[in-house]
């Protein structure tokens, strides 16, 4: 809980300071979040080992600082698009532990009441989307979230969502992005270019020299940073929202690393090139950002130990809510699409029929 | 004054405009240009900065509009043609239908498809896309066959909660006149009867109604009184209706547009033959297009859907069965 307590301390002074934030202030708050994510996604991978855990387990390890600091300086009222590999920033957007585990184990308490699952989750009325499959898909929405909001005369709202290096070749990014350019919307797209989609590497995936090439092409601004660095990534992201807010457009954020694991749980990532491993781009964010810590004197490995054990600690006593949850009842389910009941259609031959 | 059927989905999307400040409308050519069709001629100069041209960009276009209902915004978009509609196929289908099944937000976009097929319009300006859009949980779809119906059910398209594909078809754009726009409007999932008969139903919607109709006068000289049912939606699809005619006619014929696989003149088969078998006299029979693209040349395309020659001789077999 004190992880949380400081994200939304350092959250409201940077409302009451917007123009003043100094990024290395994130830090600490950035580092929790990052902690609590992967202490969550541990915990995933321990459950989808153990079998408890229906369908697939994504996760964003080595994807953390990013992910925290994509949506780290998002306030009430801004919209936040996460993707797979976004537990980190899902969390510092105001995401719960707890609703990550109840999505996982399919508990009828959480946001998705056992209709999606995994990663597929988010609370749209609180800007938080929830991402379909489909990739690329959420940038025109998040695009038109902004633009809903603008025809509301809101100002100084900014949206951001996420993609990685294989969802910059699908058609909905090209015409989202593009879309968001025309309207000039304070989009911001932060793409984690982690060199591989599922198995399939940059070089076939794109032939520009640097995917950050894109964005005068789309007439946006571009920023690039490490991926690997938390620092970094606040320093970069914290620029990019700025200027979204202050009305510069939308603005394209691409970051280098390496997811750390696989795909999915079922993957093993053997086709990861092994001297990536080993250069920068392969480094942990996590083990990067502690060594920030103590050099800057921002905290102690002890702090950091007390950190990782209050984030286990929260992890276990949300596992101990979300597994004593019920799933959904498939005989008292609704089984309507549609919000409408004098329009559903019903007429199916059921078995009750 | 008179009024055509496109004149009265401009008007309908004006009095949306007017009556209710979330609705906005986005598609290809609908600013100041008044889209292709003119279907919302001189909308972007009474409303500034609520009509307003789009890249073209389908997927986008849709996604921008789920986006903006997700913050409670009423969009209007336009694809230019329905055939269009497969580039935003995806966010259709994907995003805006499953919205309220997975969130419990609803999704309240209006997806307006020009429809059916055209003298010379060719494979990719022609096609009928509602069995598509219908087989996909989450989704409303209207094809409206009438002046009233493309007014009050575009105004009600607007006022629903979830997502709806608006089918109008250009064919009836100009050909459809009447004097006035409606004053009341029938209920939005009701099937109407167009014509009463007692010797077989046709049960058809959109642009095939007339045809149908047309087959129906031209078998009164020989003795057979045909009703013709309107679908109005097609989903949901008001099977009480289709049922309580056929249990008056006890002969079925089904006439769609669309391509023969599936489909809308399938479904109204199968649910009569599940839940209505014993009502029918003889084996039901379905009329649509041609299993193949919309063809080019007028003798083609004349040859590929139906009329009302085609319908009704369909219907002489049906009824000598």
């Amino acid at each position: 809980m004190v992880a949380i307590l400081m994200v939304t301390a350092v959250k409201e002074k940077a409302v009451a300071m917007t123009d003043s934030i100094n990024p290395v202030d994130f830090l600490v708050p950035a580092y929790q979040v990052m902690l609590r994510a992967r202490a969550t996604e541990d915990k995933l991978a321990s459950l989808y080992r153990a079998g408890m855990i229906k369908g697939g387990v994504f996760l964003g390890k080595g994807q953390e600082a990013l992910s925290t600091a994509s949506a780290i300086f998002l306030k009430k009222g801004d919209i936040f698009g996460p993707l797979i590999r976004d537990q980190a920033g899902r969390l510092a957007f105001g995401d719960t532990i707890l609703d990550t585990l109840r999505t996982y184990l399919g508990s009828a308490q959480g946001p998705m009441r056992g209709r999606d699952g995994n990663i597929h989750r988010g609370r749209p009325r609180d800007g938080y989307y929830a991402m379909i499959s489909h990739l690329g898909a959420l940038v025109p929405v998040v695009a038109g979230g902004l633009y809903a909001r603008r025809l509301r005369g809101e100002t100084g709202v900014v949206g951001v969502t996420s993609i990685g290096d294989g969802g910059t070749s699908t058609g909905a990014f090209h015409e989202g992005i593009n879309l968001a350019a025309v309207e000039h919307l304070p989009l911001v797209v932060v793409v984690a270019n982690n060199q591989y989609a599922y198995s399939t590497p940059n070089n076939r995936q794109f032939a520009c020299a640097d995917l950050l090439d894109k964005a005068a092409g789309y007439g946006i601004a571009g920023h690039k940073c490490d991926g690997t660095d938390p620092a970094a990534c606040l320093e970069t992201l914290h620029h990019a929202v700025q200027a979204a807010r202050d009305g510069g457009g939308p603005q394209l954020v691409v970051a280098s690393l390496l997811r750390l694991v696989g795909h999915g749980e079922h993957d093993d990532a053997s086709y990861v090139d092994p001297h990536l491993r080993q250069a920068g781009v392969g480094r942990d964010c996590l083990e990067v950002g502690a060594a920030e810590l103590i050099e800057r004197r921002l905290a102690t490995a002890d702090d950091i130990a007390a950190w990782t054990k209050d984030a286990h600690s929260e992890v276990e006593q949300a596992l101990n809510i979300a597994q004593r949850e019920k799933g959904p009842d498939p005989t008292h389910e609704d089984w309507s699409a549609i919000s409408t009941d004098r329009l559903i259609d019903g007429h199916h031959v059921t078995e009750e029929e | 004054m008179s009024v055509t059927y496109l004149e009265a989905i401009r008007a309908a999307q004006e009095k949306a405009l007017t009556d209710d400040p979330r609705v906005f409308i986005y598609g290809q050519d609908v600013g100041n240009f008044g889209g292709a069709f003119k279907a919302t001629k001189n909308l972007a100069v009474e409303f500034p900065g609520r009509v307003m041209d789009a890249p073209l960009s389908e997927d986008a276009i849709v996604g921008l509009a789920i986006g903006a209902a997700i913050e409670g915004a009423r969009p209007i978009v336009e694809m230019q043609f329905a055939d269009f509609s497969t580039v935003g196929f995806n966010q259709i289908v994907n995003q805006a239908a499953t919205l309220y099944y997975r969130t419990d937000i609803p999704c309240p976009i209006v997806v307006r498809l020009p429809s059916g097929g055209t003298l010379g319009a060719g494979p990719f300006h022609s096609q009928s896309m509602e069995a598509l859009y219908a087989h996909y949980p989450g989704l409303i779809v209207m094809t409206p066959a009438t002046i009233e119906d493309a007014y009050s059910m575009m105004l009600e398209a607007v006022s629903i909660d979830d997502p709806v594909i608006f089918c109008e078809h250009k064919l009836l754009y100009y050909h459809l006149k009447a004097d006035k726009l409606p004053d009341v409007a029938q209920p939005v999932g009701k099937a109407r009867i167009a014509r009463a008969g007692r010797d077989a139903t046709v049960v058809t919607y959109s642009a095939m109604l007339h045809e149908s109709l047309q087959a129906a006068e031209d078998l009164v000289d020989e003795g057979w009184q045909i009703e013709v049912i309107d679908l109005r939606t097609v989903k949901p699809l008001d099977t009480d209706t289709v049922l309580a005619s056929v249990a008056r006619t006890g002969r079925l014929l089904t006439v769609g547009e669309a391509w023969p696989w599936g489909g809308v003149t399938a479904e109204v088969i199968a649910r009569v033959a599940t839940e209505g078998f014993g009502l029918l006299d003889a084996a039901p029979m379905r009329l649509n297009a041609k299993d193949t693209p919309v063809p080019y040349h007028p003798d083609l395309w004349a040859a590929h859907r139906p009329t009302a020659t085609a319908i009704a001789a369909r219907l002489r077999q049906l009824l000598t069965q």
